[in-house]
């Protein structure tokens, strides 16, 4: 693709920090979002919620609320047999519990009124009558035999998933280090806490089609999911993704609620909208996975990397929900930024009375990157070495193939850490900074879009159509959803590119099941890169009848012409061009209507073992940080005076819009580290409110500078990596890495709340482990390790017949 | 309890509305569902994210904790009543210019409250703004885009206003001219 | 959509007629001014009055005026953003002006009134919940149910006092004048607080707070301080204001009030503490013995933001570094 690799100065669009295409709208209060949608005879939609965490259901008795004025319908779970669930393994959700509840929160039964007060008034009208269970709240409690079970289906008692891969004999790797690192980590659940709460709209029409508007990031995959429930062909389903108020992966699984809206319009011919309050966007959540690890790194006195085991126990819920892919992810980047010759990986999740946890920013990679960030600080002051040259010395190669059997593209991450070092004058600072005050420094790695679909297929990830017309304007149909990263303006951009016209120009149609191709939704970081590809394709093939009659009309050779600021003029002459109106109104005439199409699919990944389908990506990104804080050893509080980050983002379609991505990600990575949690009580959510779910505000955000490592990666449009996810990622490892330099206390979870900090100084004081973090890794039954030997040991990307552990006996 | 509606007289954005709602409709359920001006977002509906502020006489205040019984008289601006036509208020260029929206969900309520500070304050300082803004949840941008807007709004505002037309900042003939120099 | 329940709302044309009002209607009414504590306890129904009676349009309830001599008198219904702001506060009470500023966000200061901030509900987080919420812990003693989940063998609610102006008017020794049908009367600031998570003040269920009487301050000293997780938005989960009346050898305080506030259900003032250092050099040894003296009496529990042990050692951190803050406020040598 040659446009990936296009030289800088030969854009004219891409790259420049040009205005949003929907940012008039946005800052006026005129985008549509799904709540401001009021239809003509709307029904208002209130769901009656489980309130024990755990329970068989034994009588739902709905005639009181049945005789409240103003109810025009009740929906129970019986109606909706059909199970869903994002991952074709899981499809273990009901719109509504039938006979059991798992957790607090869980839909129960939904009313439709002609008023929302109404409707309020009558779930509370609505006698359920539960026979308790004992509630299951913790890793240790799923995975102890003696406690009920939450699921019919899994792996093991209570536990949903297990993972159990090796590459290379690790045993023997370790077993040749010079230093042998063994650490827990914990890195608690979060919430996206979006600031738009759920929302739907269903409307069934009279002609028995529906259309279904949500905030949602995956409008395809809730189209699946409707037809499947509701026995509907898919092809009578319209989802309409409206611009989503935050999604940060919380949006990105079907949702009962959209089920729910759309039956009781059938039911009752009415539109019907349901707006969640914000303690139920607490309960739908699918946030960040509350993940247990063990990590054994092996070192050579060299600081070079000999082997890496890692294992993770995630508490994912009382549902699948992502939680098979959630768990490989665990383990799938650990390989990613430095070159681990050797790694085993097992991961675990279990089933728990909580809200079901799934993909926030970073699905499954933040906890494991904290683990091997820290464990590497640890590495380099064992070793006596500056942590950045530990790093430094260990880089993945571009080009190269991981231990897992990941293709790695280009990778800039020796530029990112010498810019935050360089920045932050990190070596005048590490170890040299007052008692109090330190830095610390951690790198990342993350998916530019998922190499695989959620449900197998060979079809494209993402479509584009192009329509030019008389006119002079252009439209572009994409099934992508902006969710605020600006997807809408990254085609727009990329079309005006190819074309050579104002992107403000341009109208863009997304998210529209009807009316749009398929692209699979704003998840996994993927959609620069896949719609854009797609954009370019069609894009080009358009460009490509325009040159043709451009060729004709200037008489100059079609490689001499060039498109921009609304022309298509001849190179060596520029006077010599052909308006773009014109000249689709010459290609018009020439070959009738013109509508182009591009599509994307990822190339094949190398790794063929089963659970290589989680990791590949077709690029990956990287970025480092350093983090600078001050330690108030007499409360424990934190105050981070200021982050250097750097990411390579490949190229930043627009600058402005990459910046703002990583300010974002270092935002929420701070509300990961310093004090979001997920804290149940009694089985129950403890603080399902924006008052005590602490997130930052603006007092608490510190000074950030940002710094873009530009390479233009072959693979992403115009050289576009992903921007929006991982620069999340070092900044908690940085953190307490930056805590430890101050202090001297390792902090080996997260959040770093001041009680731990205070306590694990007073340990320091005492002469004890200056150390806060888990003590103990429960027993796991992972199952034996398949053995796929890394691509240096000559492996062909399966799984050896051999079992592992007697390839290890053998010492090979 | 059955609730009798009341007629309640509004000043929104320089008009005038008369409606008849439930005396417990709070602000926001009026301007939303009554008046149909749903730029107002809401977040939380508890006074905690700060997404549905607007302005009573110039004030910031959070619609869902304010009743329009007790607003009889007061001069109500919404998200809705900033522009002036199709001239953006400078926050709302500079908010724009600067990316500073990205679901554009809090963004309302943000514009409302740096209305007020800028209207109060001309020229605050970060350390004031993000004071100013400590009400306003957002999750998207690390609140440091929308800082630098309302300082380079500021700016706008001190120097007269004569910035404040739309500019657009892609500009077709610099490019061509790029082109050309390659060619 | 959280929404209200369904009240009457009335709009009396002076204290007077609202007292009235209030006594007629008897528990099923309450007051409003700012309504930044009632709306939110209304739509999660731990409140669920009949009648609402309006008092942010009274004149009455704006008062500001005094001298320095006498002291100042300061309406109830002052905005937390006009006390923030008031030059008269900022130069001789700047606890008060401390601690308006500290209280939830800006939009919510330009709502809330001193009187209401005052008079706010204790918290708790088994009874800050919305009513489904509770309900699945069969809600608690606060409202509807026979269980304080704080310490479920209590007989008592512990829901914590969650006032930031409290402490400062404590530690002023301000008045507080109330009204009611029967006529006015004035009680000191620590007496309009008890000990209990449900009867929390003392006044009667028909008087209201209407005016705040602060005595006059000749180069006296005062400091306020929050502990809360975020810097804006979060209530107190401790706070502590301190003053100071110098001696003539300006070497000592001859009087000084440590008040506590956020802890337990009620505001208090920590008189050993206090009492340590009258009259004493304000030695870090000093200031010392006073901070354990305030951790002795103080005992937070679990229920509120933050680790409650950790909570309870903050006791010493904060009353030292408010202290520390006096002593520098003040000139003493």
């Amino acid at each position: 693709m040659s446009r990936n690799t296009q030289n800088k100065e030969s854009l004219n669009v891409v790259g420049k920090p040009l205005r949003k295409v929907d940012s008039r709208a946005k800052c006026t209060g005129q985008t549509i979002f799904v709540d401001d949608l009021f239809l003509p005879g709307m029904l208002f939609a209130k769901i009656l919620r489980s309130t024990r965490p755990h329970a068989l259901i034994r009588k739902i008795d709905t005639s009181r609320a049945e005789a409240l004025s103003g109810v025009r319908a009740i929906l129970l779970g019986h109606e909706l047999p059909i199970t869903f669930g994002i991952l074709p393994v899981s499809q273990d959700e009901h719109t509504l519990a039938i006979e059991k509840v798992r957790y607090v929160g869980e839909p129960v039964a939904v009313v439709a009124a002609d008023e929302e007060a109404i409707a309020e008034e009558a779930i509370r009208l609505i006698e359920v009558e539960l026979e308790e269970l004992p509630p299951v709240m913790s890793i240790r409690e799923a995975l102890d035999p003696s406690t009920p079970e939450i699921q019919a289906y899994g792996d093991g008692h209570n536990i949903h998933k297990l993972v159990s891969l090796e590459f290379g004999n690790v045993e023997e790797a370790l077993s040749r280090s010079d230093v042998l690192l063994e650490d827990l980590f914990f890195y608690q659940g979060n919430t996206h806490l979006p600031m738009e709460q759920h929302c739907a709209v269903a409307l069934w029409d009279p002609d028995d089609r529906l259309t279904l508007w949500s905030s949602t990031q995956t409008p395809h995959y809730v189209h699946r999911a409707l037809a499947r429930v509701l026995e509907v062909p898919a092809a009578r389903i319209r989802v309409i993704a409206c611009p989503n108020g935050g999604g940060f992966g919380g949006k990105s699984d079907p949702f009962s609620h959209e089920i729910a809206v759309a039956k009781l319009s059938m039911k009752t011919g009415k539109p019907v909208k349901y707006t969640a309050t914000r303690e139920e966007v607490f309960y739908c959540h699918r946030g960040r996975h509350p993940v247990l690890m063990k990590s054994r790194l092996g070192m050579k006195k060299n600081g070079t990397i000999t082997g890496l085991e890692f294992q993770t126990v995630l508490d994912g819920g009382a549902y699948g929900s992502y939680g098979v892919a959630s768990t490989f992810y665990t383990g799938a980047l650990q390989t990613t930024t430095y070159q681990i010759p050797r790694y085993r990986f097992q991961g675990a999740r279990v089933f728990t009375n909580k809200p079901p946890c799934g993909p926030k920013r970073g699905h499954g990679t933040p906890q494991p990157r904290f683990g091997l960030e820290v464990q590497l600080d640890k590495a380099a002051e064992k070793l006596g070495m500056d942590p950045a040259e530990l790093r430094l010395k260990n880089l993945v190669q571009p080009n190269s193939l991981t231990a897992n059997w990941l293709q790695i593209r280009t990778c800039s991450l020796d530029q990112c850490i010498e810019k935050v070092v360089e920045a932050s004058s990190w070596k005048q600072k590490f170890r040299r900074l007052p008692f109090g005050r330190g830095v610390g420094l951690a790198c990342s790695c993350y998916l530019t879009g998922a190499g695989l679909p959620i449900y197998w297929n060979s079809m494209p990830h993402s479509g584009v159509q192009l329509k030019l017309d008389r006119s002079g304007g252009v439209t572009v149909f994409c099934g992508s959803t902006d969710i605020g990263q600006g997807s809408d303006s990254v085609l727009a951009y990329i079309v005006a590119e190819v074309l050579g016209i104002d992107p403000f120009h341009i109208r863009v149609v997304t998210a529209d099941t009807d009316l749009t191709p398929v692209d699979l939704g704003s998840y996994s970081s993927r959609v620069t890169l896949m719609t854009g590809n797609a954009a370019i394709q069609a894009a080009e093939r358009a460009r490509e009848l325009l040159d043709e009659i451009a060729a004709q009309e200037l008489k100059v050779p079609k490689e001499r012409l060039a498109a921009a600021g609304g022309k298509i003029f001849d190179c060596e002459n520029p006077e010599k061009f052909v308006p773009f109106e014109k000249a689709v109104q010459l290609a018009e005439s020439k070959f009738g209507t013109i509508g182009t199409v591009g599509s994307y699919k990822p190339a094949e990944s190398p790794g063929k073992y089963k659970g290589a389908g989680v990791g590949p990506s077709p690029t990956y990104s990287y970025s480092a940080a350093v983090v600078q804080v001050q330690v108030y050893t007499d409360t424990g509080f934190i105050n981070v005076e200021k982050i250097w980050i750097a990411h390579d983002v490949g190229r930043a379609l627009n600058p402005l819009l990459a910046i703002g991505q990583i300010e974002g990600s270092v935002y929420m990575a701070l509300g990961e580290a310093l004090m979001e949690e997920q804290e149940f009580r009694h089985g129950l959510h403890k603080i399902p409110s924006m008052l005590d779910y602490k997130s930052p505000t603006s007092a608490d955000m510190c000074e950030v500078e940002t710094f873009l490592v530009e390479e233009p990666d072959a693979e992403g449009p115009y050289g576009a990596k992903e921007c929006g996810q991982g620069p999340l990622l070092p900044v908690p490892p940085a953190l307490v890495n930056a805590i430890y330099d101050a202090v001297g206390i390792r902090i080996d979870e997260v959040p770093v709340t001041p009680e731990k900090v205070l306590k694990a100084l007073r340990w320091r004081a005492d002469g004890k482990a200056p150390r806060y973090g888990p003590q103990m890794f429960p027993q796991v039954p992972y199952p034996e390790a398949k053995m796929i030997l890394p691509p240096a040991e000559g492996g062909d990307g399966r799984v050896l017949a051999e079992p592992a552990s007697r390839l290890q006996m053998r010492g090979e | 309890m059955i609730q009798t509606t009341a007629l309640i007289h509004l000043r929104v954005n320089g008009r005038d509305y008369h409606v008849a709602v439930a005396p417990s409709k709070t602000l926001l359920e009026v301007l939303r569902e009554d008046l149909r001006l749903t730029g107002t977002k809401h977040g939380c509906e508890l006074g905690e994210c700060g997404t549905c502020a607007v302005l009573v006489d110039g004030k910031p205040v959070l619609s869902c904790l304010v009743l329009p019984v007790e607003l009889e008289g007061a001069e109500i601006t919404t998200v809705e009543g900033l522009a002036s036509g199709n001239s953006l208020h400078p926050l709302q260029e500079s908010l724009a210019d600067l990316g500073a929206a990205q679901c554009g969900y809090c963004t309302p309520g943000v514009l409302m409250v740096a209305k007020a500070l800028l209207d109060e304050n001309p020229q605050p300082t970060r350390e004031v703004i993000k004071e100013a803004l400590g009400g306003n949840l957002c999750r998207c941008t690390g609140y440091l885009k929308i800082f630098e807007a309302i300082e380079m709004a500021a700016r706008k505002m001190r120097a007269g206003g004569s910035e404040n037309k739309e500019k657009q900042l892609f500009d077709c003939s610099a490019h061509a001219s790029a082109w050309q120099s390659q060619g | 959509m959280l929404r209200l329940p369904a009240f009457q709302y009335k709009k009396p044309r002076s204290m007077r007629e609202a007292a009235r009002i209030l006594a007629q209607e008897g528990p099923d009414a309450m007051v409003v001014a700012g309504g930044t504590d009632l709306w939110p306890k209304m739509k999660r129904r731990q409140m669920e009055p009949k009648t609402v009676i309006g008092l942010r349009h009274l004149s009455e309830l704006r008062r500001f005026d005094g001298n320095s001599a006498k002291g100042w008198v300061l309406g109830a219904g002052l905005t937390l953003h006009e006390l923030e702001n008031h030059p008269v506060l900022a130069s001789n009470y700047p606890a008060v002006a401390e601690a308006a500023r500290s209280i939830s966000s800006p939009p919510l200061k330009t709502m809330g009134t001193l009187g209401g901030n005052l008079c706010v509900d204790t918290r708790c987080n088994y009874y800050d919940q919305t009513y489904e919420w509770r309900k699945s812990i069969s809600f608690c003693l606060k409202k509807e149910g026979d269980t304080c989940w704080v310490a479920p063998g209590s007989p008592r609610c512990w829901a914590a006092s969650s006032t930031d102006l409290a402490p400062v008017m404590l530690a002023l020794n301000a008045r507080f004048l109330l009204v009611s049908g029967e006529g006015d009367r004035m009680i000191s600031a620590s007496e309009l607080y008890q000990d209990d998570g449900i009867r929390y003040l003392t006044k009667a269920d028909d008087e209201i707070l209407k005016e705040v009487h602060l005595p006059a301050v000749n180069g006296d000293v005062m400091a306020f301080l929050k502990l809360r997780r975020r810097d804006s938005i979060d209530f107190p989960i401790l706070n502590v204001a301190v003053w100071g009346r110098c001696a003539c050898d300006r070497k000592t305080f001859e009087d000084l009030r440590i008040a506590i506030g956020a802890i337990t259900s009620r505001p208090f003032v920590a008189e050993d503490a206090s009492r340590l250092l009258v009259g004493k050099a304000m030695t870090p040894e000093t200031i010392e013995q006073a901070c354990e003296a305030a951790w002795k009496i103080s005992r937070p529990l679990d229920n509120t933001d933050l680790d409650f042990s950790w909570r309870h050692k903050m006791v010493r951190v904060w009353v030292r570094r408010a202290l520390e803050l006096l002593v520098q406020r003040s000139a003493l040598s």
